[in-house]
């Protein structure tokens, strides 16, 4: 859903929710961090297809978070095709191998609190992690 | 006849990119149709998932953001 906020303080987030065990467990972790309003969760795809309202979205956003599973590190090289650096995370660096990690409810929340850690020290102290509007 | 569309759920800065779209519109000459959408399930269909945006003939130009009247103009032109 599109962010009521007027381009202050918006953060998007991007999964590559591939095939493999740890791409459906960026994709579970994003669903989360989006439910519990940490992020908006946009579609990957749509920036891969050329979808003019979701290239000119992640090009408007303060910050674009991207979530591999695996180091081929398709949804950042995605963004970085159109010419955006997004905070990148890749869940196999954090431990969690490919073709070795059950997708259990337990590794989702741990990888949530990963993922927020890591945004945390990345993310500018004067963005606002926030969907809400700002207006 | 061109269609701009001004995507946004009537917040102050929606407004402002309104202001300023018509102004623009208007110093060039356009012959254009504005219209503002503002369901939240339209704007998504757009792949919009911040506004205001601003889409031109169905393309989305900007998003996110309230561009000055140069910027406007020059998407217009």
């Amino acid at each position: 859903m599109a962010q009521d906020c007027c381009g202050f303080g918006t953060v998007l987030l991007y999964s590559c929710s591939g095939a493999s065990d740890v791409g459906e467990l960026a994709d579970r972790a994003v669903r989360t961090l989006w439910k519990e309003g940490f992020a908006t969760k946009t579609c990957l795809a749509g920036v891969g297809a050329n979808i003019s309202g979701f290239l000119a979205s992640a090009k408007g956003a303060d910050v674009n978070i991207v979530v591999d599973g695996c180091p081929i590190a398709c949804a950042r090289k995605s963004l970085q095709r159109v010419g955006i650096e997004p905070i990148a995370i890749v869940l196999q660096n954090l431990g969690y191998k490919k073709g070795d990690t059950k997708v259990t409810e337990e590794t989702i929340a741990r990888v949530v609190e990963e993922i927020k850690a890591i945004v945390k020290s990345k993310i500018p102290s004067s963005t606002i992690i926030s969907p809400g509007c700002c207006c | 006849m061109m269609k701009i569309e001004i995507l946004g759920t009537g917040c102050a800065k929606c407004q402002k990119l309104e202001e300023i779209v018509r102004k623009a519109s208007e110093e060039l000459g356009l012959n254009a149709e504005i219209v503002k959408v503002k369901d939240v399930k339209e704007i998504t269909n757009y792949g919009v998932m911040i506004t205001p945006a601003l889409a031109i003939n169905g393309e989305v130009k900007l998003a996110g953001k309230v561009p000055s009247l140069d910027e406007v103009k020059k998407l217009l032109k």
